[in-house]
Formats: C-alpha cells, structure tokens, sequence
C-alpha cells in the first residue's frame, strides 16, 4: 500500500465574505480528489452555494456525488442542516428520534440553537469530526473531507468549541462531545486555509484570524489568494503603466503594423484599460508583501473572466495540486 | 454588433429562447435608471439602509453617499458596522465609543457624522436604561447575558436596528445612512431583531425557565407533556448549569419584559415609514445577485420602499468597438508583425480582450437579475483599481454612484456594463 500522498486529512476553508471561499474549497476538494482518492465536501452555511457550483439540485441533508476526477477519484457533498444534524445527534445518543420530530413541529429545535449558540457549531463540527474519522471495513471512508467554513470573523468560534462552549455548558455531553471533536482539530491532520484577496481588509483580517487560531492551538494551513490579476503587460511595461506613463501614441504603430485599423480612440481605450490593468495589479502587488508577511505557504489562485464552472474548478484544482505537491515536499 | 461569444453561467439561464412561428425580435430588458442624487438631496428622505451580502462594498458605498449627501448641504450620519481599518481613520473612527463624530469635509455646506457600532455597549446601554443599579449589575455580570450580547447570531442586527431608533430619536440628523452587519444572509437585518425579541419575549424561555423561578408551580399550569420531553432533552444536552443561568438571568431581566419586543417593533415600523428607503447592493457575482434578489422579494412582501440595486465594482471597457474575440486575435496578428512595442500592443489587446469577457459576464447576469425584477432601478458603480480608504477614493465613488446616468467615456448608460446589443 503506497503512503497517503497528503498527511492532512481535515481541510478547513474560511475567509472574508466575498472572497470565494466556497469557490476554493470547491476546488480544493477536486484536487484532493485526484488519482483515485475520494473527498467529501461539507458545506456548514446552509446556502446551497456546492450546488450551484457543481450545476445539481439543492443538496439534501446526505452525501451526493457532484463529480468524479481522474483515475477514479469522486468529490461528494454534503450540506449540513442544522435542524437535521440535531435529530441524528438526538437520535444517536439517546434514541429519541420521534420525540426529536415532535419538538421540531413545536419550533423547539429552533429555539435550542437560539439559547445556545455554541450549539450549532458543536452540531457541525461534530458531524466534520464523524466524516473524517468513519472508518468501513477497515479503511477510511473518506481520503479527506473539505470544510466550506464560517467566515474568518466566526472561524475560531466554530472551530474551538471547547472554548465556545465553556462559558455555557459546563457539563452534559455536549461538552463530553465538544472535547472529542477538538482532539480531531487540533492535531495535524487538520489544516485551517485562508483565502483571501489582494486588497486591504481581507488581507488584515486574514492577519488576525491567523493570530486567533494560533492562540486557540489550531493548525494553521495554507493562505490562499483568490481572484488575483495575473499581469498581462510586458514586466518592463507594468509599473510605467501603473504610473500614467502609457501612452496611445507608444501603441499605435504596433497596432498598425498588425492591421489594426480602428483609428486613435481605439489606441486610446487601449492605453487606458491597459493603465487600470496595471494599476490594479500594482494595487495588488503592494499587498503581496503583507501576505508574504503572514508567514504561511501561499498559493494564488488568478480571477477568471468567464463563469465559474466546472471547467473553471477544475483550472483552479490544477493550481491548487501543484500547491499541495510542494507542501508535501517541502 | 459584438462578435465576443457570451459565456454561459452555470446556473440555469432565464426564460428559454422563444421558438415561434413569426421570431419576434429577442431583446433583454433593459433596467431603469436609479437616481441616487435625488434620493440624497431630496429633503424627504431621513433614512437610507443599505443592504447586501457580506464583501459586496456596503461600507463604503454607505460612506460615500454620506458624503455626498453633506456636500450636497445634508446633515447627514452614517452608522457602519465593521468598516476597514484605513476607511475608518479616514473618517475619523479611532475612539469606539458608540457615538457619532463630526468627519471634518473641507468646503462642504452641510454636516457629515461617522459612527462604528459597538453592539455589546449598545446592549449593555439598554439593560442598564431599564432596570434599577442592581438589578443591571446582576444581568451584566450573568454569564449567559454575555454570550448573548457578544455572540448570540442576530445581537449585532438587532443592536444595529436599536441604534437606529436612537440616531433617529434624536432629531440631530436630517439624513441617517446605515450599512448592515456582514450576515450571511441580508434577509438577517430583517429577521433577527425579530427573532431575538420573540425569543427573549417569548413564552417557552419563561416556560422552561418556570421551575427555578419564584412560584414556578404557577407557571406549570401551561406545561404539556410534549414540554416536559422537550424540557428534559434540553437539561439532558446542554447540561443542567446553562438552565440555571439562563433563568437567573430571565428573572433579572423580568422587569424589562415586553420592552425588547415593543423596541424590536417600533424600529421595524420606522423602516416602514414614508422617507425610509432601502438601497440593495451587489457585486456582478451569482452568490451576491441571488441575495439581492431575494432582498428585492422580501422588501416588496413587506411593503417596505425600494430605491435600487447598485451593481458595484463592474468593469466596463473603455471601448466596445472591438470585441473579445478580434481583439485576441489582432493580438497574435500584431506579434507576428513584430517590431517596437509589438508585445506591449499585444498584451493591451489581450487585457481588452480579457475586459471584454468579464464585461459580458456581468451584464448577463445583471440582465438575468432585470429579467426577474424588471421593476427594480439599476446603478452600476466600476471598481476601483484598489481599496478605498480616503475622502478622495470616497468622492470618486460618490460621483459614480450620485453622477448623471449617461456621462461615461463609452456613452454607455450607468444602468450597464455593455450597451445594448440591437437586434
């Protein structure tokens, strides 16, 4: 039996709002699911975005496969609800399936979560903590299991539900359940990924949730870059043009010579969407350090022009493997 | 006409193709324009609440109308939620001390206010209004009022709605613009402060809470049995300790009972009111337009006034005259002819190319959006090159959000990314 090629199991994926992280984690999942392997994707909002991307009908509370990858890999899904997990958490501990519906047609499940905030989190990392440790008939179920997380803002609360739940229950076995699900997360075959984009507050509150997760002892993976534009200008060309420096006139006979012959205000539109390309990845690249800074492996992921297909993720997977190759070699 | 090819999304596009006998000519729907300079400057308009899903711009697509409304002489304050750092020093929000700060604009006639919500102080202000010094004491110091008031999902909606009502009380401002906290979901500025006062109001948290209180036998006389199993998973799951703080601190809060749903429903109310509007922001991504339109239905449901969508940071080329497909190809032309500046010509070529396809991405699924809501009016505001953090990255999208609808380098009216193709 060849060694698993990638020893983190449990991918968590978070990130400012916008960012695309269910994008990335979509992506990530095609990845790991390449060669064979076999990956479940969890989506923990309840905002059917898997779906969406993957082009299926809203995914119900059950592991559906979305696609296959090369040499017999499969990516399934799963959208976590929250009412749902309740019952099956119900259910599993203390037999009370049909008491559990009863209270769901009284709204008390509902109110359960409300009381207790912390609830829901330790719901679905319980069910994240189950996936990645089931086992049948010996082996993994699951090569690994892909988490589209909470936001940054809520990534340490989600995930440190030990700490979360503290302060509320401090007994019961919901705490019992909580300290199980922490030992799964805060060893190493856990990772938590950033995705982030090159501007301002995504990139410092990436700075911050990496602080937090340190300080709660949770593994910290990768920073990953999201929508960064990809220079498409000369390199000696770049900064000049980001400067105003460009000029209709420098473009003209190039576009001459080409038969390009559509007058000066095409040389015009040129020369300035030619400047705000540059000035956009200047505006960019000025951040690269502070990412840098972060001290984290970092991969970058470039936006895109069209629609994010199928197609698309798996362009995406692409870069996102060669990423994992080198982390594993390193 | 355009030769750029239209991406197809994945999603599912919007009505099929019609196929008649006599084609009728397809045409998509074109959006209306949405003033937003009226909207601003007109004197009947106190309330302005923006809304979207989290990373769209609201912050500062709140800011910046703000200030454009004080140059345009308003007395205006704009309560935002979770501003960046750099914008919010720029606006003069150092100090989080949950009140309003003059933002110095040089030569503007009218006022600008910034504040930054801090939705613990806002809750703790509440309690202590309305209980006596110990009482306050006793709820502020319960371990469940403070995993309530700091991470209870809908506490910075609802503290976000209360501010509101106070900003509004007072009379101070002739204008209020408030950007919604970063939910996942825009409907919850909405629906939490609603669910949380139904909660704290509620009868089953005094139901459950009955035993532990003072003449709780007389509260049993409501207690079904279906209750009882409920009540008795919940001590079973949660552990009995949580119930004991809970109830303390619901008898605590006794006093203050009907007052959180009577708040939550004045506040509601004020955003029914003739000169409240909502303004629904987006960025030209599926994810974002869907919640858009679900706001857009939500609003309508609730009778509650919509002034637009502003579609924000789209990328309009600067020209139409050469569409995606020829522009890649004179690219490759204009390198085999090679000489000076070939690659430099051949890299604008390929940006304008690139530029082209994403333009037509973004008004496809902004037309898929004015197919579903032909009602709604439109703006659309073109990214900035990098973040806005100053005044000045602020009037720029100020112009753009407040400038005339047809004053763009392409002609192209500020309702679009492309202009309409004729058919």
């Amino acid at each position: 039996m060849s060694p698993d090629p990638f020893p983190v199991r449990c991918h968590v994926v978070t990130g400012k709002g916008g960012t695309g992280k269910t994008t990335v984690a979509a992506a990530l999942a095609l990845a790991l699911a390449a060669d064979g392997r076999s990956v479940l994707l969890i989506e923990t909002e309840g905002r059917q975005g898997i779906a969406q991307l993957f082009d299926t009908p809203p995914l119900p509370y059950e592991e559906r496969r979305v696609a296959v990858t090369r040499g017999g890999g499969e990516v399934k899904a799963l959208a976590i609800d929250i009412e749902e997990a309740l019952l099956e958490y119900l259910d599993m501990f203390y037999n009370l399936k049909r008491a559990g519906r009863a209270l769901r047609k009284m709204g008390a499940i509902d109110f359960a979560t409300t009381i207790a905030p912390g609830l829901r989190d330790v719901l679905v990392t319980g069910k994240v903590k189950e996936s990645v440790t089931r086992r049948r008939d010996g082996h993994r179920v699951y090569d690994a299991v892909v988490v589209d997380a909470p936001p940054t803002g809520r990534i340490t609360r989600f995930l440190n539900v030990t700490g979360e739940m503290a302060g509320l229950a401090r007994s019961g076995p919901i705490k019992t359940q909580s300290d199980g699900v922490m030992a799964v997360l805060k060893s190493p075959q856990t990772a938590v990924h950033l995705v982030t984009l090159l501007e301002d507050m995504p990139v410092q509150e990436t700075a911050d949730a990496i602080a937090e997760l340190s300080g709660a002892g949770l593994p910290v993976g990768s920073v990953i870059v999201n929508m960064a534009t990809e220079p498409m200008l000369p390199e000696d060309c770049l900064a000049r043009a980001a400067e105003g420096g460009l000029t209709a006139a420098e473009l003209a006979p190039a576009l001459a010579a080409g038969h390009v012959h559509d007058g000066t205000a095409l040389a015009e539109a040129l020369a300035t969407e030619a400047t705000e390309h540059a000035r956009r990845w200047a505006a960019q690249d000025e951040l690269r350090d502070e990412v840098e800074a972060l001290g984290r492996p970092t991969v970058e992921l470039p936006l895109l022009p069209g629609p994010i297909d199928l197609g698309a993720l798996f362009e995406l997977a692409g870069r996102l493997e060669d990423h994992l190759r080198t982390e594993v070699a390193a | 006409m355009s030769g750029a090819p239209l991406p197809e999304e994945a999603a599912p596009a919007g009505p099929a193709p019609r196929q008649h006998h006599r084609p009728a000519p397809h045409s998509a729907p074109q959006a209306l324009p949405l003033d937003l300079a009226d909207l601003i400057t007109s004197r009947d308009t106190r309330i302005v609440v923006c809304c979207g899903a989290g990373g769209v711009g609201k912050t500062t697509t709140s800011a910046a109308l703000a200030l454009a409304a004080a140059e345009a002489g308003r007395s205006v304050v704009v309560l935002t939620i979770d501003p960046a750092r750099r914008l919010a020093q720029s606006l003069g929000l150092v100090e989080l001390d949950n009140e309003p700060r003059r933002v110095d604009v040089p030569g503007a006639p009218g006022e600008l206010h910034a504040m930054m919500l801090d939705m613990k102080r806002t809750f703790d202000d509440i309690v202590v209004a309305h209980s006596t010094p110990e009482r306050a004491e006793q709820i502020l110091e319960n371990p469940f009022y403070v995993a309530l008031s700091s991470s209870f999902a809908g506490t910075q909606e609802y503290m976000a709605m209360e501010k509101l009502g106070q900003l509004r009380a007072s009379e101070q401002w002739d204008l209020i613009i408030v950007d919604t906290p970063p939910s996942r979901s825009a409907l919850d500025f909405l629906d939490a402060p609603n669910r949380m006062s139904r909660f704290l109001d509620g009868t089953m948290i005094r139901l459950l809470t009955a035993p532990a209180r003072a003449g709780g036998r007389a509260g049993m006389r409501f207690v079904s049995a279906g209750f009882l199993v409920f009540s008795r998973i919940i001590s079973k799951v949660l552990g009995g300790q949580l119930l004991r703080d809970i109830s303390a601190f619901v008898s605590a809060l006794d006093t203050m009972f009907g007052g959180f749903r009577e708040r939550a429903t004045a506040t509601y109310e004020l955003l029914r009111r003739p000169g409240t509007w909502f303004l629904v922001v987006a960025t030209p991504e599926p994810d974002a337009l869907r919640e858009a339109s679900y706001f857009v239905d939500r609003l309508s449901a609730e009778e509650m006034p919509l002034a637009g969508l502003v579609l924000n940071r789209t990328h309009p080329p600067a020209t139409t005259a050469l569409s995606a497909t020829r522009a890649d190809g004179a690219a490759e032309e204009v390198l085999e002819a090679g000489g000076e500046g070939a690659e430099l010509a051949a890299g604008a070529l390929r940006v304008h190319a690139e530029r082209m396809t994403l333009a037509a991405r973004e008004q496809r699924l902004a037309d898929r959006f004015t197919s579903a809501h032909p009602e709604v009016a439109v703006r659309t505001v073109p990214a900035a090159a990098g973040d806005v953090h100053d005044l000045d990255g602020l009037r720029v999208m100020a112009d753009a959000l407040t400038g005339p609808d047809g004053d763009t380098p392409t002609g192209v009216p500020r309702t679009r990314v492309l202009p309409a193709r004729r058919s």
